[in-house]
Parts: structure tokens; sequence; C-alpha cells
């Protein structure tokens, strides 16, 4: 019997569909399965960027009440599990989350970029060679793919900046924080840098934060209309909040004129504790 | 008479699926009581008097329903008119001295054949692999059995609306196909006589989908391309049920 | 008619094998007295099926499911694309959900007397009776019927019809049947049960001993001319309206596969009964494509009228209440605007041929709903007609809300088709043809919501059953090879066909000789007919055909989509096809539906049939390209319905 026609002209797949997985593995096989995760780890993402920017609005109240909340974060658990066990555990966590959103969005940019792929086109090339006109996509959606890997390139700088210490050498002590946020953020550079992380941060929560909603499909018709409003509340607060920082270092608010501890890392610590104590 | 327009057309041309392809500029005078096809069938009788191959461009219905028109124009699926496929966009939506650049729906699950012609067949494999109510002909009990409630025939009926013209895959920046599944998914979904199914249904329709085309990343440029105006909830239903049928599907097949 | 300069085949009377009995078991009996085949040897029996709308995709997917091996056969990139799916309005069926006094048999009386007496009382029957199952089965399919508070189905009155017995899906109920018939059929292809070849249009029919044996078709991607061999070959291939070029029906939309079958021996029915939808957009320029249907809903709110004035040129707004005619209200004091199809097309005829029409080219006349619009409220007509307003606005221009509709008749359906017995078989043995091809079910004029209701009723229940009579006493016959002579004899002539159309080299477009094909016809076998007119149509036509054959210009190549070398063929057909009209038109004597011959009309200006001479179904029996056609009859009779004027005053 001859071939169908529809066998000659059948389209090849952009992928073929490999072996299963097993349950619940076999969810992350697929694209929508993917971007649950990374829906659940932008959940997580975004939470720690709201109560990491909440978390440090301690700096206002003074270099004191910033050591507090440091050593706060390090004692979680109380007594019943060894010292930062559980900053650890969050540590661990977030890491986790975080490289499962990149792998999930890295590999499902890859699988896009393949279905765009067309005859007549070269490879990479744009999807219309005559131009696009976006409607609905958003600044914010269309530079996903640019404000995510800016965003970690800025993790990684803002750890080596202020959890390890690379670059501020002598400066840098480890335990009191407002010294070295108001030391590496007196520097105009880093606070330039700081702030565009932070703008795609905001841009890329924006979307994200309202994507989150389509992704795991919660969808009311009734409420659907706040979804926008509550991404860019987010991701608004999030801007405010963390552009404050290098901004008001900047023009001196965050300073250490006025303070009353020694700056280094023995009696100085000790002086911040017994301040905090004392409060 | 009606008015007018003059108007530049730079239309993507390419021979065949295989070959390289690209843009072939005609002027083109037109009234504007003329629909954007009938512009393109009067420059391919012009092409023919002067002995070139007409562009091959598809068409049928030409009311909007059967979904085998649809090519990009200036950048958007279907042209600038809100909720209108191709054929019902008509020339007055154009102004005199427009350059109109019109190309194909692009996709590498939409293969280019000829000129603006386009082979979506991928989309008929979604609906092969589970977009139907398994019920042979002569099986089905009478008609008003199942009570439906309104709202929920109503909302079915949004989603089964899509013409699966494939503007969708065209206008999304991942080429996913997405809105097209989810509608025909969705649709049964809300009807007592899809749930039998509904689980293997909408596991089978995104595996397939998967294969063909790119990743949803909730842009919504979709349902602004759509000429039916199809939710993007629709998505956001698909997603959900996809998950829940991994769970489901788990359960029905006896493990736990 | 003149006669031929070769011996003709005697005419003859045919037998449309009407079982003997009470028509309302006539059915049902039959059912019973039919051969079957035994469920093991289904998978034996090979059949085609061409074409995949509400007919073809509804009896392609009902044959897999019983275990025939079917192929399955659209021209288009989807079954989904047929044009079933631009029907608007909705279904018959007898339920008589709303408990209004709806029967089978009413149904059936309405359908027979809707046809003007001159259908098949059994088919009718027939197809009332099955109507009831098409909802069921549809329901369960998931197509999204409109439904009221308490989740039933809704039903509205439709075309005039006194009971309300149309189910409907807002204004897009041909769509959702349609993919309801397309899931089927997908479904059934996924189980490979049928094999499904996209675009790969029909170009011959293969007959082996006087019976089908299978279709030659050519891939319009490749161009590849294939032969494909079966028991039995199904055509559901659609009406021939896009003969007048400009008509509601889609651009693809062709006579050919009927008219091919017809060329090897089918024959082809009542090709004068063609219907004109009164409520379509006028054309706007010369160069239009197609005419776009608006619903016939439209006319339970607007009124119709014209300036009294021939050669009016103001504006609707400008035309003072004294001076405008609402000639069907005038003239149809009881039905007014709502008087049936034909007759609202023909009257808008004839105050547009007085020069009364409106618009820039004066081609059309208003219906208004500024009345309604005062009466009701703006809302309430937007709740009711909002997206046909949208539409209307979107294709002309002009908002109806503040100015009237401009609307003008245009071909929409056609009532006759090729020849087929009760089992719709054609003559030719193995060669069936089911939905609009056929010429069965709607006599001289179909009614509205009717043509959905006979594409399924054939597709889903009807042909199943009938062709497994034929199909059993084949059992242990193969298949005629694809290498047998009459196979490669069909493959070669289509070859020389296309390779024809290539070198003609002619200087106009397929297009341009379609669309003054489409004036002759219009103008002489449309709204209105007359002996003068249809004489000359048959003296255009040949010398058009004539002129096509030698001058049309078909550029490019046959190794791949060409549009235009599609295009050739068909329209070559729709010439032969127009003169079979215009001569079927000339030899039935008397008006019917939508056949109205202005020699004989009632004193009132109402169809005048013949019934003493025409009761009768006209057959066309092919000759040969240059012999005129034979006139065969099938003598019909009416032993359920009294046969009555209809009287729409």
């Amino acid at each position: 019997m001859a071939q169908s026609t529809r066998e000659r002209y059948r389209v090849d797949p952009v992928r073929t569909r490999r072996r299963a997985w097993p349950f619940p593995l076999n969810i992350y096989q697929s694209a929508v399965g993917r971007k649950w995760v990374m829906a659940l780890t932008g959940i997580g993402l975004v939470g720690f960027a709201l109560i990491h920017m909440v978390g440090n609005l301690h700096v206002y109240e003074g270099p004191a009440r910033m050591y507090e909340y440091a050593e706060t974060l390090r004692t979680l658990g109380g007594g019943l599990v060894p010292k930062s066990f559980v900053l650890w555990l969050m540590r661990l966590g977030l890491t986790g989350m975080f490289a499962l959103h990149l792998h999930a969005a890295i590999t499902l940019k890859d699988m896009s970029r393949h279905s765009s792929d067309n005859a007549g086109l070269m490879s990479g090339a744009k999807k219309y060679a005559g131009g696009r006109d976006h409607i609905a996509a958003t600044y914010a959606s269309r530079t996903m793919r640019w404000t995510g890997p800016i965003i970690a390139l800025y993790l990684l700088f803002h750890l080596a900046d202020l959890t390890w210490g690379w670059w501020l050498g002598p400066d840098f002590i480890r335990g009191d924080p407002y010294h070295n946020v108001a030391t590496s953020l007196s520097s105009l550079p880093v606070a330039i840098l700081y702030v565009v992380a932070n703008a795609a941060l905001a841009l890329h929560i924006f979307h994200g934060a309202w994507s989150i909603f389509q992704s795991l499909g919660v969808n009311n018709p009734r409420y659907n209309h706040l979804r926008r409003g509550l991404a860019a509340g987010i991701a608004g607060l999030i801007l405010i909040g963390n552009l404050s920082f290098p901004i008001l270092t900047q023009t001196g608010l965050i300073s250490e004129d006025n303070r009353a501890c020694p700056i280094n890392d023995s009696d100085g610590l000790v002086c911040l504790a017994e301040e905090a104590e004392g409060h | 008479m009606s008015d007018t327009i003059s108007v530049t057309v730079k239309v993507w041309r390419q021979n065949g699926p295989d070959s390289p392809g690209g843009f072939e500029t005609h002027p083109q005078q037109i009234s504007i009581d003329a629909s954007f096809l009938e512009m393109l069938d009067l420059l391919n009788e012009q092409l023919n008097d002067r002995g070139e191959e007409p562009i091959v461009f598809e068409s049928d219905c030409r009311e909007g329903i059967c979904g085998t028109c649809g090519v990009m124009i200036n950048g958007r699926a279907h042209g600038p008119q809100k909720a209108t496929a191709t054929c019902q966009l008509h020339m007055r939506e154009f102004a005199d001295g427009d350059e109109i650049v019109i190309e194909p729906f692009r996709a590498a699950g939409f293969p280019v054949i000829r000129d603006l012609a386009v082979d979506r067949s991928p989309l008929d494999h979604i609906i092969e692999s589970g977009g139907y109510i398994s019920v042979g002909s002569g099986a089905a009990p009478d008609a008003n059995l199942t009570p439906v409630p309104k709202d929920a025939a109503e909302q079915a009926f949004d989603a089964a609306a899509c013409i699966g013209c494939g503007a969708c895959v065209a206008a999304c920046p991942n080429s996913a196909a997405q809105l097209f599944t989810s509608a025909k998914v969705g649709h049964m979904a809300l009807l007592p006589q899809g749930q039998p199914e509904r689980w293997s249904r909408t596991e089978a329709m995104v595996d397939v989908m998967e294969t063909y085309f790119g990743s949803c990343t909730n842009h919504g440029e979709c349902h602004e391309a759509c000429p039916k105006e199809i939710s993007l909830d629709f998505i956001a239903y698909l997603n959900r049920d996809y998950v829940r049928a991994k769970v489901k599907n788990r359960a029905l097949s006896g493990q736990r | 008619m003149e006669p031929g300069t070769t011996p003709q085949p005697n005419p003859t009377v045919l037998d449309s094998k009407v079982p003997d009995g009470p028509i309302a078991d006539l059915w049902e009996n039959h059912k019973f007295s039919m051969n079957l085949v035994n469920p093991s040897n289904k998978r034996k029996f090979e059949v085609i099926v061409v074409g995949t709308g509400l007919a073809g995709a509804s009896a392609a997917a009902t044959l897999g499911e019983l275990g025939y091996r079917v192929k399955a056969f659209t021209f288009h990139d989807s079954p989904r694309r047929a044009h079933s799916i631009a029907a608007q309005g909705g279904i018959n069926a007898a339920k008589n959900y709303p408990n209004d006094g709806d029967s089978v048999h009413r149904l059936f009386y309405d359908t027979v007397k809707g046809g003007d007496y001159r259908s098949r009382e059994a088919n009718v029957h027939r197809l009332a009776e099955v109507s009831v199952n098409i909802i069921d089965q549809a329901t369960a399919q998931g197509v999204p019927f409109a439904r009221d508070y308490g989740g039933l189905l809704d039903n509205r009155s439709f075309g005039g019809a006194q009971v309300s017995r149309t189910f409907y899906a807002r204004g897009q109920t041909g769509q959702q049947l349609l993919l309801g018939a397309y899931s089927a059929l997908m479904r059934q292809v996924a189980a490979g049960t049928v094999e499904l070849h996209n675009r790969s249009e029909l170009l011959d029919v293969v007959l082996k001993d006087g019976r089908a044996c299978g279709i030659v078709t050519r891939d319009l991607l490749s161009g590849e001319v294939t032969p494909h061999s079966a028991h039995a070959v199904v055509l559901a291939t659609g009406g021939y309206g896009n003969v007048y070029f400009l008509s509601t029906n889609a651009m693809m939309c062709n006579v050919t596969a009927a008219w091919r079958a017809h060329r090897r021996g089918a024959l082809f029915a009542n090709p004068c009964y063609t219907q004109i939808h009164p409520t379509c957009i006028p054309a706007s320029d010369d160069f239009q494509s197609k005419l776009t249907l608006m619903s016939e809903s439209l006319r339970n709110d607007g009124r119709i009228w014209v300036p009294s004035g021939a050669g009016d040129g103001r504006a609707a707004g400008d035309i003072p209440e004294g001076e405008r005619d609402y000639y069907l209200e005038r003239k149809y004091p009881a039905f007014g605007n709502l008087v049936p199809r034909d007759v609202a097309s023909r009257n808008a005829k004839t105050v547009v041929d007085a020069g009364h029409g409106v618009g820039p080219l004066n081609n059309g006349v208003f219906l208004d709903f500024a009345a309604a619009i005062e009466r009701d409220g703006h809302d309430a007509i937007a709740t009711r007609y909002g997206n046909l307003f949208d539409m209307y606005q979107r294709i002309t221009g002009e908002n109806p809300y503040t100015s009237p509709m401009r609307i003008y008749p245009a071909s929409h359906y056609t009532m006759g088709g090729l020849w087929v017995d009760y089992h719709l078989m054609t003559n030719v043995p193995g060669l069936y043809a089911v939905g609009e091809a056929n010429f069965s079910d709607h006599g001289a004029n179909r009614l509205g919501a009717s043509a959905l209701m006979q594409g399924l009723a054939d597709g889903y229940f009807v042909l199943p059953y009938t062709i497994g009579d034929d199909l059993a006493g084949l059992l242990g016959d193969s298949v005629v090879p694809t290498d047998d002579p009459v196979f490669t004899a069909a493959v070669a002539g289509v070859e020389d066909e296309t390779g024809r159309w290539l070198s003609t080299n002619g200087s106009r477009s397929v297009d341009h000789f379609h669309r003054e094909l489409g004036r002759i016809v219009w103008d002489n076998i449309g709204m209105a007919r007359t002996e003068s007119g249809l004489r000359k149509a048959l003296s255009d036509i040949p010398a058009l055909r004539d002129e096509f054959h030698r001058d049309v210009r078909v550029l490019g190549s046959a190794d791949t989509l060409n549009q235009s070398l599609e295009k050739a063929g068909r329209v070559a057909d729709f010439f032969d096809l127009a003169e079979l009209m215009a001569r079927d038109a000339l030899e039935r004597e008397e008006s019917c539906g939508g056949h109205f011959r202005e020699e004989h009309q009632t004193a009132e200006g109402e169809a005048q049939r013949d019934d003493d001479n025409f009761s009768h179904v006209a057959a066309w029996e092919w000759n040969g390209p240059d012999t005129p056609q034979t006139r065969h009859v099938e003598e019909l009779t009416f032993d359920n319905v009294a046969l009555s004027q209809r009287s729409y005053k």
C-alpha cells in the first residue's frame, strides 16, 4: 500500500521523547512540569528576596541592630541545633532552588530556540526577518533570559563582596554587616552595579511573579485582574528596598561617622553585642 | 467608487521548504474596501499577467472560521486588527503610503511549504493524540440525560471556538502551542462528557505538543493574536491539569 | 434539447430502490432486511471516503469504528477546514424538547413541503428519524450546544418554522459539529482504522467492469498522481455553489469530484436547484472574491426596504419615511420580512433590477434595525446580534447601529448533485454520494438548519448501514490492483490534463475566466430564469469555455504547490456543469423552490409548479465531451404528504 500523504509530509518533531523517569521525576521531563518547578522555586526565591530585603532594613537602625539581626539568623533553631545549622539548611535549600530554577530555564530556553528555528531563515536568526510587533509581551517578559543571567552574576558578586569578603580585604569584618555594607556601597562603581542589578531583579520578578500564577494554574477569573498588580507590588517593594541601600549610602545616610563601637572583629563585635543587649 | 490607497507590499517568497527565501517588493494601488487577501489576489492577477508566478498563500472560507488563512503582517499574526483573521482584515486598516511586510507563520513545527503557505499538521497530531471524546456512532445516550450548567457550557464554548489557524504559535516568541492545546483540553475538561478521559487526554496531548513546539513563558502574545480571543486562563487550567494528570493517571493505573 | 450527433441511450425511469411498506417503519424494517458484514470480515474491506466535511468525516469515522479499512481524502491541510465549518444557524432535530408539538412526521412533512414537493419521501422520512440520534451523538462528543439555565439543551425556531426544533451553538453550529466529527475522525486515525490523506485532490474515479474500484488523486504539494483502490468509494465533496464565482462558499469549494464521477457514468440530478440566500453582504468592488453570509435570524428584527424612487442616491438617513418602500411587508402582510429564502431573494432582485438598489454599486437593499433599536433598545439588539453587527462593520466599515445594513442575495447551497438511490449509492455500483454532494433530501429548496442535519445523518447513521448491504456480496474479492490497466489509464489521463493546462500558454488567468463564467451563470441561471436567458447561457458558456481552453495562462510547474493549476481543472468542470444547469433549467418548464422560471408564476408572482409533468427528478447521463447529456427521470410519488401551493400572503 502506498505510503500515505500524511506520512510523507509528517513534520519532523523538534525533539524525541525520552524514556519516562519514575514518578514524580517524570513531571520534570515535560516543559509544563519544568515550568512548575520554575514557578515553585520562583516562589522560594522571590520569598527569599523579599525577606532578605526586609531583614536588611535593620541597617537603618544602626550597626548594633544589624549585628543582632545577623546573629539571630545564625542562632535560628535555638539551642536545639548547632549554631548556624538552620542557616546552612536555608542556604542549601536556596542553592538547590537556584540550581533547579537555572537548569529549567536553560533547558526550556533551548527547547524554545529549537522550536523557532525555521527553514528559510538562518538558525539562530530572529524568528521574523521582517521584524516583530509585540502587543502583550512586556519588556520584562522578553528580557527574562537577560535579566536572569545578570541576576546570577550579580548574586556571585554579592556573595563574594559581602559574604566572603573577597575584595574588601582587611576592611571586611565577618560579623559586622553594617560596616561591610557601608564600606562596599560607599564605592560609586559598586553602588551603580547594585542599582543596575536590582533593576534587573525587579524586572525579572515583575514577569516571574505573574508567570507563577499561570504556570501553576492558580487561576480564578474573579481575582485574575489582581495578579499583575500583585506582581508589580512585590517587584516594586523589593526594588525600592534594595535600591535604598546603595543610594542612601552614597548620599551619606548610611555611614559610620557616628558609630560608637570600634571597627574590628574582636572588641568591636563585643561592643556591638553589648549595645544590642542594652537596647 | 471607494477610496484608493497606494501601499508597498514587501512579501516573503520561497520556492520550497529547503530553498532560500527572501522578500520581494511590489507597489500596489488598492481600494480601501478590499479585503487584505483580495489585495493579494489582485497582485497575483498582475503577476500572472506579467508572466510571473503568483504568490502562494492559503485561504478558504474567507469568513474567519476555517482557519486556513494566516500570515504575519507588519510583525503581527493576522495583522493589526484585534480578533480578526487575515481574511477578515480590510485595507481600510492601512494608510496611504504604508509599507506592508508579509511573512509566513514561522515555527519549526510549521515548515514553509511555499511562499506564505506553511504546514500546520502538527496541530492535527496534537488532536489525534487525545483531542476527542471516545464515543462511537450510535453509542450516545439521550442528549438531555446529562445536564451541563450553562456557565460551564458557555466557558467550554469559549475554548471550543478555536479555529486552529496557528496564529498563537506564530505570535509566540517561543513558538509554543499552549493556547491551541489548552483550548481543546479546556473545552473537554469543562464538560461532563469529557471527564472519563480527562487525565489521559491532558497528558497525551501535552506530551505530543512538546515534541513539536516550544515552552510557554507566559508572554501573552498568543491571546492577542488569536482571532477568537481565547483566554490565557485556559493555559493556566492546562498547566494545573497536566501535573494533576501525572498523579491521577498513576492512581488510575493502580500505582499509588 | 438539441439532439446530439451521436446516438444516445434511451432515457430510462430510474429505480430508487425504496422498499415497500408504510413510511414510518420503512427504515426500521429495511435495516433488518439488509445484509450484514460479520465484524471480523469488515477489516477485509477497504473503503475510500473523499471529503472530510460533516458527511465525509462522520462517514469515515463511523466506518472506521465499525472495522472497515478506510482511506479518507481531503484537499485541505486538515479535515477541520471543510466548509461545513462556516454554517452559522443551527441543526434541526425532531426531539420535541420544547414540547411544542414537533415530531418525526412533522419534520418530515415540513422538509418535503419546504422542498416544494421535489424530494423523495422515503429519504426525507429517514432523515427526520435519525435527526434525533445526531443530537445525542454530537452532545456526547462534547459539542457545546446552547443550554438553558437548567443545563438542558436550548432550541430556537429558525427560518420561519412553526416549532422550535433548531439546536445551535452560538452562531457557529457548523464549526462545532464539524469539530466533533473531526475529533471522531482523528480518533480513528490514531486507532489506525482510517488512513488520512491530506492535501490530496480527487481527479478521477476509476471503474472496472462498471463498478467503482478506486480513485486517482493528485498530491497538491508534490504534484504526484496516485491511484488508490478500494471496494467502495464514497464522495462527500460538497456542493457546486462556486459555479457563480461569487457565492458564500469557500474559495476552494468545487464540483470536480462529483463531476469526474459524472463523466465516468454517475448521473447528475437536478443541477438547476440552487439556493440563493437572501441576507448576504453585497459586493463592494469588481474584484471581490467572495460574499459573506449574514445569519437569516437578522430578518426577525430587521425591516427590509428600498427607496421608492428609482436611482435615489441619498443616504438612508436622508430618505423620509414616506419615500421608503418596505416591499416585503407590503406584498406579504402575513409573513412580512420572514418569507422563505427564495421569496425574499427574488423580491430583492426585482427591486434592484428596477433601479431601486442602494449602496455605492446600487446592488443591495436596506436591512434596517432602527425600529427594533427604538423598540427594544440598543443593548437588547447588541445582545442578540452583536457578533453579526461586528462582522458587518469589519467587512463594510459601516456601523449597522446607526445606518441600515445593505444586503443582497448570494448563492449559498445547491440542492442538486449526484443521483443516489435509497442506499445513497449512485447508479454506478460501489460509488456512493453523501451530504451536499448528493441530490436526495431537500428537493427544490432546502430549509434553514437542515444541511448540517443531512450531512451528519448520511455519515453517522445511513451510509454505515447501507454500505454493508452492498459490500457483503463482495466477500472474498480483493481490490483491483493499482497497476491494473484501468488505473494506469486514469493516471495517464490526469497527468495529461495537468500538462495541458501548463502548456496552454494563454493570456488570462484562471480567475478571470471563472469570474466571467460566474457572471453568465448569475445573470441567466440565478434567482429568476427565462427561456431566452437560458438559451443565451447555452450559447455564451460554450463560447467562453472554448476561449478558456485556448487562452488560459497557468504558470509554474506541476511538481510543486501550484494553486492556479489546481483551479484550472476545477473551473473547467464548472464550465461543463454550468451548461448542464442551463439545460436542466430549460427543460424544467415549471417553477419550484429555488428554480424560478418567470414564464411559470401565479398571478401573484409566486412559483407555479407543474405536478402533472414535472413531479420527477431529472438525472443526467454524460455522453462524452461533445455530446449533450441524456435526461433520465425518477418519478416522485407523494403518498404521505398532500401537494399544495405555497403561499405566504
